[in-house]
């Protein structure tokens, strides 16, 4: 193509002046799949984790069951249906029963959320393996909590902590709780004021024998989705404070991949006006030569497009490098990162996904075609007499 | 038997806008071309030479009359009949040379070929032809920048007539070159007339310029004030 071919040559021959513009574009490109990558490997990693410690693949929650809601959690329990019960038995569920409670660290009151749960259970990450310790001691209750909650209770491995409740029949009752490991999770929902013990236990406690708050389904279980008033929640369900988290989050990155692709095709208009101003003879003599005007046109546009082309390639040489090693040795997050809620791992490993390259390509080539073009309307206006003479336009 | 007219004037009328009036800057200009003529307008600043020009090139139209060149007539084509006569039937030289500046001096040359449907090798052919023509064969890599004001005519030179156009139009070709240089364009230019039998019209004030013509058509005030033909010998 004619067009290409001179805007190669014209390109090349403009020497700094092409390679600032390719490097500034280069520059924005690679931001933009650097911090593009770093939301969709986070995203990934929220959603996987969120997965893996909390949520399952899907879960069937009582009929009175509102996490939103605290105040349904006493209510929020009954003897798991027979169906569900099966479910349970293959191994394909693990049920949970939540119980309202107030632990007392260190002489200090803290609203607490204890989760029953089934120590043999392998749907979720949680340690409940480490539940299961031998003690003859009958008033021996093993709990385990997460690192953020040992931190702001001021709890560690070994500890004792007493917990009040009220059971079934709405009785307070209190007892000491022994932490018997603190484990790490990057799911903040699974791990802030909440203390795990067995469920067997919990149930005995609270007097709400073979009852369960909510069963977590493992990956390929085939849930019904009404189970004796039971309602089914599958992941796209349970996942969607954190997918509109990060949908938030993706409008914020597209402002800020908005502003850095804007400054680097400010600087592509603005040689394309300066060209075709300072370009006027060259614009004479193109069409002096032969070219139709909409060849000019064609050809200044091509021109400025090919800034993004050649951006695109100089960012795959310096930043196909540089986002592979970010891939590899991950994204250090600072440690208040989790505060915010939202599921967060020490580092993030980017994801560079196709889509997500191509989109970026395409946005790039697009609107630097746009801008390209925008300027270049004035040569179509340009008398060739006027342009011959370097007449300002 | 004469050669055919390859141009032809029928009152042709330039104006532009000048303010709120009109300045004239052709008026009813009534001139014939034929194949091979070598001739030059000739004429103060201001008299119409290269508003003619323009008008004859396809670059602009006149305001009344007809302009016929090469059987066309330039008010009636559209943009892209005008750049097709241009490509194929008209070669431009100007003034100031208007080479590409990123572009060497084969590409240059080569850039009128490229608007054609030509192969690589016909066009390579047809370059080192027209290079040839004007003695700059062995500068074919070099950049305009690099190249003396005579060098850089001649590649014009070479530029206009590599697609062997029937019509050439000079504009002051030789304004910017010395008394040596303007010789040994003008030397050029009328022995490719000779060869080539292409057509040459100049714009000129050039006494130089004018030794070489065999026409010369007298400007004045947009109107011709007299067409000299010299004596054939």
């Amino acid at each position: 193509m004619l067009e290409l071919k001179l805007a190669f040559k014209n390109l090349y021959g403009s020497g700094l002046r092409t390679w600032l513009n390719v490097t500034v574009l280069s520059i924005a490109f690679v931001i933009i799949l650097f911090y593009n990558g770093m939301l969709d490997g986070w995203n990934m990693q929220a959603q996987r984790d969120t997965i893996d410690w909390e949520i399952g693949s899907g879960q069937l929650w009582h009929p009175g069951y509102d996490p939103y809601d605290p105040y349904t959690f006493a209510d929020a329990h009954s003897s798991i249906p027979p169906e569900i019960s099966t479910l349970i038995e293959r191994g394909d569920a693990a049920s949970i029963l939540l119980t309202q409670a107030t632990a007392y660290p260190g002489g200090r009151m803290l609203n607490t959320l204890i989760k029953g749960i089934d120590p043999n259970q392998k749907i979720l990450k949680i340690p409940s393996e480490l539940l299961t310790a031998d003690n003859s001691d009958s008033d021996y209750i093993p709990a385990i909590i997460g690192r953020r909650f040992s931190q702001s209770a001021r709890l560690k491995e070994g500890d004792r902590v007493l917990v009040r409740w009220r059971d079934s029949n709405g009785t307070f009752d209190a007892r000491e709780v022994t932490i018997v490991s603190v484990f790490q999770t990057n799911v903040p929902t699974a791990d802030l004021n909440q203390i795990y013990i067995p469920l067997e236990r919990l149930r005995e406690m609270t007097s709400m024998y073979n009852e369960a708050t909510l069963v977590v389904l493992s990956q390929g279980a085939i849930a019904p989705q009404q189970y004796g008033g039971w309602s089914y929640r599958d992941n796209d369900y349970l996942l969607k404070d954190l997918k509109d988290i990060m949908t938030a989050k993706k409008g914020g990155s597209t402002v800020i991949s908005g502003l850095l692709l804007a400054i680097a095709l400010l600087a592509i208009f603005d040689t394309q006006v300066l060209s075709i101003f300072r370009r006027q003879k060259e614009i004479g003599t193109y069409i002096a030569l032969g070219m139709t005007r909409k060849k000019v046109v064609g050809l200044f546009t091509i021109e400025g497009t090919t800034h993004s082309l050649l951006a695109i390639l100089l960012g795959m040489i310096w930043g196909v490098p540089f986002l592979l090693l970010l891939q590899k040795t991950g994204i250090p997050m600072p440690a208040s990162a989790d505060q915010a809620g939202i599921a967060i791992a020490d580092k993030i490993t980017p994801y560079y996904g196709a889509g997500m390259i191509l989109t970026s390509v395409i946005l790039v080539v697009l609107s630097s075609l746009v801008v390209s073009y925008i300027p270049t309307r004035r040569i179509s206006r340009m008398r060739p007499t006027d342009a011959l003479r370097g007449k300002i336009v | 038997m004469e050669n055919p007219i390859i141009v032809t004037l029928e009152k042709v009328t330039k104006r532009f806008p000048a303010g709120k009036t009109q300045f004239t800057a052709l008026n009813k200009i009534e001139l014939t071309f034929r194949k091979g003529e070598f001739s030059g307008l000739v004429g103060p600043s201001g008299s119409g030479k290269t508003t003619l020009l323009n008008i004859i090139g396809s670059l602009d139209c006149p305001s009344e009359g007809v302009a016929t060149v090469l059987g066309k007539n330039i008010s009636s084509l559209s943009h892209k009949e005008s750049a097709e006569l241009r490509n194929y039937g008209i070669g431009f030289i100007f003034q100031t040379y208007n080479l590409l500046p990123v572009y060497n001096v084969y590409d240059n040359v080569e850039f009128a070929l490229l608007l054609q449907k030509l192969s690589g090798s016909q066009r390579k052919k047809a370059v080192m032809d027209a290079l040839e023509w004007v003695g700059l064969a062995d500068r074919a890599k070099s950049k305009p920048s690099t190249l003396s004001g005579g060098e850089c005519q001649r590649v014009a030179i070479a530029r206009a007539m590599v697609k062997r156009p029937a019509l050439v139009l000079a504009d002051e070709p030789s304004a910017n070159l010395d008394s040596q240089n303007s010789h040994m364009i003008v030397q050029t230019m009328k022995r490719l007339n000779k060869e080539l039998n292409t057509t040459f019209i100049f714009s000129t004030h050039d006494e130089k310029v004018m030794q070489y013509l065999d026409r010369i058509i007298y400007l004045k005030d947009g109107m011709v004030e007299r067409d000299e033909r010299k004596s054939e010998g």
